[in-house]
């Protein structure tokens, strides 16, 4: 006997085809297994050609199907490192979060006539110190108004959803009149502003508690 | 010089970032409100079209990345990525990754003893069409157990990471199979309210199953849509 599945009475049921249910796809946690699927070799290095942003130490050489670096141009500007901890609403590390990165090339151009050898995109994993970690270059002035930023998106275990903020310098020239900074409470800018530590601009990323990064609703 | 593109806030489907059953976000998630920024260039452009200079090329078949074939149902996921009005999302990047047929990840944080498969990675791309549509080939998912409760399962689902074509437009998702009884006791799915929840549960489709060779799923993915757009510039070609 054959069923005719053209005539078929559907069983009634609601998913991700139903019309009625159309809308914004909900987001779901990378969970912790991410890292042989997003965080790319190279992927944190957006200056050079080294594997910065991967961690190839937690699955087989044999399963690492992501893209591998290849020789790239060197970008205008002053080529700096940016990083800093995630850290949990109890002050510890987390290890298993990854850090995307978006930003304007060294003369603050995002469109087609941005540096052909920056794309301004990049991933870092956090390291067994829930350190994050990017070579860039530093960004330049957007326009007259904002001061030179980076956006931040932390992903990981335990984050149903992407938590997006911004990164400034502490010796960033406009910080004093940045149309975000000025919409963020006075006694919370700190949490988006990197200061010096040796030869990085660090900021720590606190997702909960005390000093809580300021995370945006975009 | 790229135009100023608001998008749309959260909808009413969209998980909260703290939800108590699922216990890792107790202290992975901010006590205060996230802060509305005015629509800037940084947030409303992304890095659209450069998926193949920073990623490398497409990775459609996931079940031909090995020397041989990889053990379980090999199925086909097909769909098409939209905006909230329902405009096609074109070339944009979709990440997939999983765990095996038998609900292992080749992740060496993954204890559970099942079995790995050597033949099997889980990890692909694909990029949307013009008509925002994309396809892949791989095996389906087993469950797998994790620690956030007593006897806790995850349902068999899918990671999927879509850059969109903006910073703001970002999402991460999982999909999920029908019929599976895990998805109603699931902490992350429940996550989400219902009835937005069933958004993530795909459709078998016949349609997209190919005679003696994979069962076929739909799933459209839906990213956060422009709330203003003066200029519809992609409309005119259908
Ligand atoms: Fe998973």
């Amino acid at each position: 006997m054959t069923i005719d599945v053209a005539a078929r009475e559907p069983a009634p049921r609601q998913d991700n085809q139903d019309p009625a249910l159309f809308g914004q796809t909900p987001s779901q946690t990378v969970g912790p297994f991410f890292h042989y699927g997003l965080p790319w070799k190279g992927g944190a290095d957006l200056v050079g050609q080294s594997d910065m942003g991967a961690r190839p130490d937690l699955f087989p050489a044999a399963h690492y199907v992501l893209n591998l670096p290849s020789p790239r141009a060197t970008p205008e500007g002053e080529a700096i490192r940016i990083a800093g901890r995630v850290l949990d609403a109890d002050g510890q590390p987390v290890v298993d979060a990854m850090v995307e990165l978006w930003q304007a090339d060294a003369q603050g151009r995002y469109g087609t006539d941005r540096d052909p050898a920056f794309v301004g995109f990049g991933r870092s994993s956090t390291d067994e110190d829930g350190v994050w970690r990017f070579r860039t270059v530093r960004p330049g002035r957007i326009d007259a108004d904002q001061a030179p930023h980076v956006a931040l998106a932390i992903f990981g275990r335990g984050l149903l959803k992407r938590l997006a903020t911004r990164l400034y310098f502490a010796d960033g020239a406009g910080n004093d009149r940045d149309p975000v900074l000025a919409v963020v409470p006075p006694d919370r800018r700190a949490t988006l502003i990197a200061t010096r530590r040796g030869d990085d601009w660090w900021l720590d990323i606190v997702l909960g508690g005390a000093g809580e990064t300021v995370f945006f609703d975009l | 010089m790229t135009a100023i593109r608001p998008f749309a806030r959260d909808d009413a489907g969209q998980p909260p970032s703290r939800f108590a059953d699922y216990r890792s976000t107790l202290a992975r998630s901010p006590s205060q409100p996230p802060v509305a920024i005015p629509p800037m260039v940084t947030e409303t452009t992304g890095p659209a079209g450069c998926w193949d200079r920073l990623m490398g090329a497409a990775l459609a078949d996931l079940t031909a990345q090995h020397g041989g074939e990889p053990i379980g149902q090999r199925i086909i996921v097909s769909g098409r990525v939209l905006d909230e009005q329902g405009r096609a999302v074109p070339d944009t990047v979709m990440e997939i990754w999983q765990a095996n047929a038998a609900g292992r990840y080749i992740h060496g944080k993954d204890q559970w003893n099942a079995p790995h498969d050597p033949n099997f990675t889980g990890a692909g791309r694909v990029v949307t069409d013009r008509q925002g549509r994309y396809r892949f080939v791989t095996i389906r998912p087993g469950a797998y157990p994790w620690g956030n409760h007593h006897n806790a399962w995850r349902p068999a689902h899918i990671h999927l990471s879509l850059l969109g074509p903006a910073f703001a437009t970002r999402l991460v998702t999982q999909l999920y199979f029908p019929d599976d009884p895990l998805i109603e006791i699931d902490p992350i799915a429940n996550a989400v309210p219902m009835p937005y929840r069933q958004r993530l549960v795909s459709r078998f489709d016949l349609a997209t199953t190919e005679p003696n060779h994979a069962l076929g799923y739909r799933f459209d993915v839906v990213l956060k849509g422009r709330e203003q757009t003066p200029f519809e510039e992609g409309d005119h070609d259908h």
